[in-house]
């Protein structure tokens, strides 16, 4: 800092008013910063409060619930843990609800795997118009396919089985995971491709070997949306249901008895429903951030 | 994009999914467009009857009703979510262990079933056992979602953001982590100020995620379902039924065939028109973008 030693007394005022300038400039990351780790937090207890009092409610026992309203539970209980776990009706709407999910998640990327390669890599009579195709049952609402499923999957006999589930999922699965795949690919240089041809892989061979070690981590995301979208659908899932594969869902909102709603065991499934979640979300991570994007960043 | 190969036995790859999908999207789509002309008695009996389920669908002043509500909804929530959402985006960190902490927490909504999105709510702003519902009224406010239809809204429009706004942001944040450093670092060698890194940096590089996600935003909220229907069940009155739940009622709980099959292909039309003009906007930015690399 070589400055001019100041002679005039407004030289020294115009000296003084730029290093204090300096000094806030330098000062401001700071406090910057903490803004923005207050702003973080209100958010994140924005989104935290609901699921703590359904946590909280978890814990507590009905009578408590509809005593006096209480900030966490006074008597702590795992009654409904316990409830749900004992009860088949109640767990067996979770394992019909993985069930159906991982049947979706299988058939959708088997599927979707060379069909995404397809649109990635070759050009062919109609590609543009059958991708936009795809993208509209993206777009169509579940409620419009309510009646013909239920018809559909009725007159084929696989009405409450959790294939109908998987493949009624399927509608909006497999374009949302043709979607991501066609972008991870996309980033694959094609060079790669030709030069395992060249060295004399065929087409399958090359596929499973060299194409999906390579698109791991997209294929990683294209599951966890698959999981994502097949979890939290509900309509279909269970109007195509009626007790043989019935999702979690369906089953609390049949917690209705003679006293009420049992706001307890209501609580504690909702719960157990968001754990799936954090697990899957949990393993991806990493790559999350790239996924959300559908492999386009 | 430019550089794939011609090649029509493409069509071989494509082709098992084709008819999964056709499975599970043409042939039951077909059923609608079947019912939509005629009019059922029974197995044996029916009727065409031309367009006039049509008409009288788009002459239904409830289900017009429905549909200014539904418009109405989705274009309120795109207008909190989005800034919302690129706001928290910025906010979140990029590195260490807070980074993935955030990052699972700002996730998790979006991996609840959405009937267990409303039931959370329920429980949350109901006026005995409700946290929300509870301190609203110790505060002085009559709070009650089955009476007020500006409460149900109000909640219901919280509801979503709290639901949905994780998906615009972490769209935000993975577009945010693509900018090279050596951008913000130019920024602060011409002493940029924080507004023009957000405008002249940072914003060009969402614009297309923020297509994806408004795109995404915009189909799911004109389809939104379990979550109304579970915490308000569409009530008080009909000021919260939007266009799925009028549909499920017309065509589960009434049987109305017909009307309900016009009514849905309607809706789905809608979605179809605005969604297209969503993506010609993508495709034309992804060609905007290869003339900038070309130039």
């Amino acid at each position: 800092m070589n400055q001019a030693i100041p002679t005039t007394p407004e030289a020294v005022r115009k000296q003084a008013a730029a290093t204090d300038a300096r000094r806030r400039r330098q000062a401001r990351p700071v406090s910057r910063q903490w803004r923005r780790r207050g702003l973080m937090t209100v958010y994140i207890v924005f989104v935290l409060l609901p699921v703590y009092w359904l946590l909280n409610m978890s814990f507590q026992s009905n009578s408590e619930i509809l005593g006096a309203l209480t900030l966490w539970p006074q008597d702590f209980t795992l009654e409904h843990y316990a409830k749900i776990f004992s009860d088949s009706n109640w767990y067996m709407g979770y394992v019909n609800s993985i069930a159906y999910v991982l049947m979706n998640m299988l058939i959708s990327l088997a599927v979707a795997l060379p069909a995404a390669y397809a649109f990635s890599r070759y050009r062919f009579i109609g590609d543009k118009h059958l991708f936009f195709w795809l993208l509209t049952n993206l777009m169509a609402p579940p409620a419009v396919f309510l009646l013909p499923y239920f018809q559909l999957y009725y007159t084929v006999g696989l009405f409450d089985t959790h294939v109908a589930v998987a493949l009624a999922h399927c509608l909006f699965n497999i374009p949302l995971a043709i979607w991501i795949l066609e972008g991870f690919m996309s980033s694959v240089p094609k060079e790669i491709d030709e030069t395992a041809f060249i060295d004399g892989y065929s087409f399958p061979r090359f596929f499973v070997k060299i194409f999906i070690p390579m698109i791991s981590s997209g294929i990683g995301v294209t599951l966890f949306f698959l999981f994502m979208f097949s979890w939290v659908e509900l309509l279909l899932a269970s109007t195509l249901t009626s007790t043989g594969a019935q999702p979690i869902g369906s089953v609390m909102t049949q917690t209705k008895g003679a006293s009420g709603i049992d706001w307890g065991a209501l609580s504690a499934a909702g719960v157990l429903t968001i754990l799936p979640g954090i697990v899957v979300v949990y393993f991806v991570r990493n790559h999350i951030a790239k996924g959300f994007a559908l492999g386009r960043t | 994009m430019n550089n794939k190969i011609y090649n029509n036995r493409a069509w071989w790859l494509i082709l098992p999914m084709l008819l999964l999908v056709a499975f599970s999207a043409i042939i039951p789509l077909m059923t609608v467009v079947n019912y939509s002309v005629q009019d059922v008695f029974d197995a044996n009996t029916r009727f065409f009857t031309g367009t006039e389920w049509f008409q009288a669908t788009l002459n239904d002043p409830g289900l017009q009703a429905a549909l200014v509500r539904q418009f109405a909804f989705s274009l309120t929530v795109l207008a909190i979510e989005v800034p919302l959402g690129i706001g928290i985006a910025l906010l979140m960190p990029k590195k260490g262990w807070q980074a993935s902490a955030i990052l699972i927490l700002v996730t998790m909504p979006l991996l609840i079933p959405w009937n267990v999105v409303g039931s959370i709510w329920q429980i949350f702003t109901r006026g005995d056992i409700g946290l929300m519902g509870w301190g609203l009224r110790e505060l002085g406010y009559g709070y009650n979602i089955t009476r007020s239809a500006v409460d149900a809204w109000g909640t219901i429009i919280l509801m979503d953001v709290w639901h949905w706004t994780p998906l615009i942001a972490l769209l935000c944040y993975s577009g945010l982590r693509s900018i090279p450093d050596a951008y913000y670092q130019a920024a602060r060698i011409d002493r940029a100020s924080r507004w023009a890194v957000f405008r002249y940096i940072q914003l060009p590089k969402l614009t297309n995620v923020l297509v994806i996600g408004i795109l995404l935003r915009f189909m799911h909220s004109f389809m939104i379902y379990a979550e109304p229907f579970v915490l308000t069940g569409g009530g008080p009155g009909n000021s919260t039924t939007f266009l799925s739940q009028s549909l499920t009622t017309m065509a589960i709980g009434q049987q109305d065939l017909g009307p309900s099959a016009a009514f849905s292909l309607i809706y789905f039309l809608i979605i179809l028109l605005v969604c297209w003009v969503f993506y010609t906007a993508i495709m034309n930015l992804q060609k905007d973008k290869q003339q900038d690399k070309g130039a």
